[in-house]
């Protein structure tokens, strides 16, 4: 089966050259990393967490791509969801092994590891959301391996394979579930300090992820003969639309508990985030467009003429998918350390060096994800031609 | 060993006597009261639940009204640096601090007044780890690194440590620093009975624990000419932080967050 890898014609071999020489230099800045240490980055004593751990919070979320298929599909019998749900499982896989290494290098001593499991400690949630991430990625692992397979041989999965399928639906919540614990639960940290960071995890995964998978669906769709079905691109953009309306929602309910209680601290990272604390702005603008972003898309998504349009379809989704980037994968973490517990604003903004390593980490997600589709496609066209 | 022997002879005292334990817990000793410990004594039948007492609980008392660091005293961070092989980079991106001085708006966020007086106004407050009784940064290590000792103080294992840095998103008090590059080129002279750190890893005042041991001070306490740091044992009625803390009014910084930070500031 995984000798489909192996083939493919120029666009394939090309395409995966690219990203491995964006691989190449990521990882040429990580060596560098490594050996300088992580004052390399922009991170700070005031903002000591940044792009690292914030994409690794914003990719759990497009994990959740896969339970957003797996459920209708298995739970519900939801037929037209047949050929999605094996690329939205791979797309997790991807995504949680993308989490894994923004997690690595984001180590002062990344050689030290395996400490989390030597001393298991109960009472940190980071020992929680390593095991809930492992996890989820044996579990995905293991139900595409086995249901690829079988198709692979024509023949049924093997019955023992559903209550695994079943119990990935709710570990799938679970990884976003500990993972919003992970900064929802510091009592020195207001601008996390919210009861709703979990469900905000939730609504904003079960927008990003599944925008993400019609985008590559439609890809997909244009390069090769696999047609993910136009039910299925309509049911994905109705999902879309209920989550990103609720995730619109969620954030709007933080707005108004901030800014109606007025309490200072609270208010002051809300302030820096959107509007910016005495000429501090970095973030303003990149937040801003991604109102503007959400305002465009959602209209796009709740207009059924829009949603249903493939093409613009296409375009709403990835607006969707940056929207929720800037809001999550820039916004959430830093601002969590701006203003500092002083009252002072330190400005982070992520380094060259930073950001190639972080490109690297996402072209190496891509990488994984077309080698997966094109295994799953080549076994499924074997079966269909 | 010895420890558990101590444990074991008070159990054994308190049921010798007859009497309840609650008599022995300190007034201070508030996490005592959740330190039930169960002990099988004599046939093996019985049962004691003895509540028991903590022996030590080490402080910091800050006296604002003696520290002149607002005239440009930095003879406590000195000694700490000196001792404790701290670097200095030169900015503050990368910089590392055990001790060091806020504006009294700063360090007391969320004492806002505008009418404060112009001494205060001007104060710079020396702060510290405040090896809190509750410390978030214990709570949030995966891998025990951080941790707390029975005496109270907050402790690195810097051999452990990983530098995942969540024990500086969960302190509320900005007091830990990480090595965000090789510090031993920027120690100007390097105490050798102390350790030096590696990059990747992170650090934060421990009261001296090291200097405790052989039954001196913390070095800030002994630096301070001006007699403002006083560092003792809370657990003990009759020692000098008690009873500073008995005759003056004291604040700690954020206690509404739970952490009963052990760093007392007199005002």
């Amino acid at each position: 089966m995984l000798e489909h890898a192996l083939k493919g014609n120029k666009k394939y071999w090309g395409w995966l050259l690219f990203l491995a020489i964006i691989i190449l230099i990521g990882f040429y800045f990580y060596i560098k990393q490594f050996n300088y240490g992580l004052g390399i980055t922009g991170m700070s004593r005031s903002v000591s967490w940044g792009l690292y751990i914030a994409q690794f919070t914003f990719i759990v979320g497009v994990a959740a791509s896969a339970v957003m298929v797996v459920l209708p599909y298995y739970l519900h019998n939801y037929k037209e969801f047949s050929k999605v749900t094996i690329l939205g499982e791979f797309l997790a896989i991807a995504s949680v092994v993308m989490c894994i290494m923004f997690v690595t290098v984001d180590l002062g001593q990344p050689f030290r590891v395996a400490n989390i499991f030597l001393h298991p400690t109960f009472h940190s949630l980071m020992f929680w959301d390593v095991l809930a991430l492992s996890g989820y990625l044996v579990l995905n692992v293991i139900i595409t391996r086995v249901t690829l397979g079988a198709e692979h041989k024509s023949i049924k999965p093997p019955k023992w394979i559903r209550p695994v399928i079943i119990i990935s639906i709710p570990w799938a919540i679970s990884i976003h579930t500990v993972t919003a614990f992970l900064i929802s639960g510091l009592a020195g940290r207001p601008f996390w300090l919210t009861a709703i960071m979990a469900p905000r995890f939730l609504a904003s995964a079960f927008s990003a992820g599944p925008a993400l998978l019609v985008v590559f669906c439609l890809i997909v769709k244009r390069f090769t003969k696999f047609d993910p079905g136009n039910e299925a691109l309509k049911k994905l953009g109705l999902i879309i639309t209920y989550a990103m309306c609720v995730n619109v929602f969620f954030i709007l309910m933080e707005f108004f508990t901030t800014f109606y209680s007025g309490i200072p601290g609270d208010v002051s990272h809300m302030q820096y985030l959107y509007f910016g604390i005495d000429g501090s702005t970095r973030l303003v603008p990149w937040m801003w467009t991604s109102a503007l972003l959400v305002l465009i898309s959602l209209t796009l998504l709740i207009i059924p003429k829009t949603r249903k349009n493939h093409k613009i379809l296409f375009v709403t989704c990835l607006m969707v998918f940056v929207s929720i980037w800037l809001e999550k994968g820039l916004g959430l973490i830093i601002t969590g350390f701006i203003p500092n517990p002083f009252g002072k604003v330190v400005q982070y903004w992520p380094t060259i060096p930073e950001t190639f390593i972080s490109v690297g980490i996402w072209a190496f997600g891509f990488f994984l994800i077309t080698i997966f589709y094109k295994i799953a496609l080549s076994v499924r066209k074997e079966i269909e031609i | 060993m010895d420890k558990s022997r101590r444990n074991f002879l008070k159990i054994a005292g308190i049921a010798a006597l007859g009497v309840t334990a609650d008599k022995f817990v300190d007034v201070h000793a508030q996490d005592t009261a959740n330190k039930v410990i169960k002990k099988t004594i004599g046939s093996g039948k019985e049962t004691v639940k003895a509540k028991v007492d903590r022996k030590e609980r080490l402080a910091m008392v800050v006296d604002l009204r003696k520290c002149v660091s607002q005239k440009g005293c930095t003879k406590c961070i000195d000694a700490c640096n000196k001792t404790h092989n701290i670097p200095d980079f030169g900015e503050s991106k990368d910089e590392i601090k055990w001790i060091w001085k806020e504006p009294y708006e700063n360090a007391f966020l969320d004492h806002e007044n505008f009418y404060l007086t112009d001494e205060f106004k001007n104060k710079k407050v020396p702060l510290f780890c405040n090896n809190c009784d509750n410390p978030p940064c214990v709570e949030v290590c995966p891998t025990q690194a951080t941790f707390k000792r029975e005496d109270g103080i907050v402790m690195m294992d810097w051999h452990r440590c990983i530098g995942c840095r969540y024990c500086m998103a969960a302190c509320p008090y900005g007091s830990r620093s990480f090595n965000w590059r090789d510090p031993r080129p920027f120690i100007k002279d390097v105490n050798p009975d102390f350790p030096t750190r590696m990059r990747g890893v992170v650090e934060k005042c421990i009261f001296c624990e090291e200097r405790l041991a052989e039954g001196l001070p913390p070095a800030c306490v002994e630096a301070c000419t001006e007699k403002a740091l006083v560092f003792g044992n809370l657990d003990d009625p009759e020692s000098e932080v008690r009873k500073l803390l008995k005759d003056n009014f004291s604040i700690r910084r954020k206690p509404g967050l739970g952490t009963n930070p052990e760093v007392y500031y007199l005002v």
